[in-house]
């Protein structure tokens, strides 16, 4: 190995398989077809080819590969749920971060930070122990901390009685993690390509064709494609394609905003979020301060930016880390959020035979990027929904199951 | 800063205002099956284009109708609930319930729709 490093990086030319092999021309038939090639679809697909065999699947992209909510999020990756549900499901999540990097051979760069839920009122820190109990019980390492704890670990942080809003304490989950959003859905890309997936952008979906009640393929602005099986994994677009298949969700599309600021050399370890402030802050590996907040307060389907946004999140930002006055912003954007009334995912079985949904991932889908591949890939090679995701089943809108999730995903994602 | 004209208060801050959603029509308490509660409690159209929505003014606590189009992120019209029912024809068009049964009453309370354009 060190013999061959040499050579290679001696060597004239640097030999490389291609990342991604693209297939320029569509077949007509697929076993599966799944729309939309972010994140989710892709490891939709790779699981689909590495665990259950089946290898003959288009992944149809509009835009580009991975240009919606997995090129835009924060990225952070976390466990400390309220739901036993919801904690269960996102832990497995983690552990497969984990060995993401291995199993994709990929750097997805996962670095666990710690991760803070502020808490400034007494029915904050209620939240906190309720959270920190359910984790507890599941096996997910989070507490409860005093304000004097918080400052020790993050010593950069306003911790006095100053601020308009004192930080009594927090709920503290050391496993709290960030990672390289691309990296992550281009890793899933490469090693289902290797396999035999096919993913095709520039291709977007239209229509989806139905006979006798059940799904048999997709029309698209390149023609139209059989299919055995159709999945959807759109994100801000789910309601858009979901009416195609004659579904309607309990889905609001609302923006979520974001942005950065000039970086700067490692002061902030932790991931910090303030459910009662509306923000939240991490420092990426570049050593840009990633900052957001809450979704905008109504329902858009455009990525404009705001100045209410930035105003409020610098309010807060600036009594929580007073040396943030020095930095200036370097990039703002926005996303289209999939929002659900219970801040819990839609995935499984729809009331359309052959046809799967992964949706409602709102403010907090990258995290679940690999457990949701898995489990969706389960499902649809299966044709059954699986334990763990039984709770996340579209039908539970009917029989007013609903899971719970806003005390701890309404701002930290 | 984003202005909404308010029916009662005129002009105003949009930061005065809160979302109130799609509006649907309520079934009847006493007579809705549980598929009827589901469609009107969670299930939106969550149209991308001119929408009808509620809307409320919070420091006055008054509810109203806007017309909205949330590609654009304008508001093209608002107006009392009043007037947003004297308005059938154009009101069912934008109530894609697929229900048979009426948006609702037409009632037509004061005569002074109040409808003011943003
Ligand atoms: C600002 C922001 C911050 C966030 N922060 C976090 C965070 O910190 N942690 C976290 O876990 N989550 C976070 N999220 C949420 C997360 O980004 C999403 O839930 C997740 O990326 C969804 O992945 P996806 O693959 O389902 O969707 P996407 O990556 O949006 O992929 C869907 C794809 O479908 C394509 N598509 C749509 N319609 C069609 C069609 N008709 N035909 C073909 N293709 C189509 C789109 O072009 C798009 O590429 C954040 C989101 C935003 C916007």
């Amino acid at each position: 190995m060190p013999f061959a490093l040499l050579k290679y990086g001696l060597s004239r030319e640097h030999p490389d398989d291609p990342h991604f092999r693209w297939k320029p021309d569509l077949k007509k038939t697929y076993d599966v077809v799944i729309i939309g090639a972010g994140g989710h679809g892709l490891a939709a697909a790779y699981h689909l080819a590495k665990d259950h065999g089946i290898t003959n699947i288009a992944v149809l992209e509009k835009g580009w590969l991975a240009g919606g909510n997995t090129a835009r999020n924060t990225t952070i990756v976390r466990a400390n749920y309220l739901t036993p549900e919801g904690v269960a499901f996102y832990k497995e999540s983690v552990e497969l971060f984990r060995t993401l990097s291995n199993e994709l051979d990929i750097n997805v760069m996962y670095s666990e930070r710690g991760h803070f839920t502020l808490a400034h009122t007494d029915a904050a820190m209620r939240t906190a122990r309720w959270r920190a109990e359910v984790n507890k019980h599941l096996g997910v390492n989070s507490e409860v901390i005093d304000s004097a704890e918080v400052k020790r670990i993050c010593p950069t942080m306003n911790v006095t009685d100053e601020a308009r809003y004192p930080i009594l304490g927090a709920l503290y989950h050391p496993p709290g993690a960030i990672a390289r959003h691309d990296a992550v859905a281009w890793g899933y890309a490469k090693e289902a390509m290797k396999r035999g997936v096919e993913v095709h952008t520039q291709t977007e979906v239209k229509k989806i064709l139905i006979e006798n009640g059940r799904a048999i393929g997709v029309e698209t602005n390149r023609g139209i494609i059989h299919a055995g099986k159709v999945m959807q994994a759109v994100a801000g677009s789910s309601s858009h394609v979901a009416r195609m298949a004659g579904l309607k969700l309990p889905i609001k599309t609302i923006p979520l905003q974001a942005c950065v600021s000039e970086p700067v050399k490692p002061i902030l370890d932790q991931i910090v979020v303030s459910g009662s402030l509306h923000v939240y802050i991490s420092q990426s590996a570049r050593g840009e301060m990633v900052m957001g907040g809450a979704t905008d307060p109504y329902g858009l389907y455009s990525s404009r930016s705001t100045l209410d946004f930035k105003e409020s999140l610098m309010g807060h930002m600036l009594e929580l880390f007073p040396f943030m006055g020095e930095l200036r912003i370097l990039r703002q954007w926005a996303g289209m959020a999939d929002m659900t009334p219970d801040f819990s995912p839609v995935m499984g079985l729809t009331p359309l035979e052959n046809y799967y949904i992964d949706a409602g991932w709102g403010t907090w889908g990258f995290k679940a990027t690999p457990v949701c591949g898995k489990r969706m890939a389960e499902c649809v090679a299966t044709g059954r929904q699986p334990d763990l995701i039984k709770p996340f089943a579209l039908s539970r809108f009917s029989t007013f199951d609903l899971v719970g999730e806003k005390g701890a995903a309404s701002v930290g994602h | 800063m984003k202005i909404v004209n308010c029916p009662l208060n005129g002009p105003r801050n949009i930061s005065e205002f809160v979302w109130g959603g799609e509006v649907k029509p309520m079934p009847d308490p006493a007579k809705a099956t549980d598929r009827e509660w589901t469609e009107y409690l969670f299930l939106e159209e969550n149209l991308a284009g001119d929408i009808t929505e509620w809307w409320l003014h919070a420091p006055t606590n008054y509810w109203f109708i806007a017309r909205r189009n949330t590609i654009t992120d304008q508001f093209l019209e608002t107006m009392t609930y009043d007037a947003f029912l004297a308005r059938q024809p154009l009101a069912s068009a934008v109530i894609p319930s697929g229900e048979a049964e009426p948006a609702a009453k037409p009632v037509t309370g004061g005569g002074d729709t109040g409808a003011t354009s943003a």
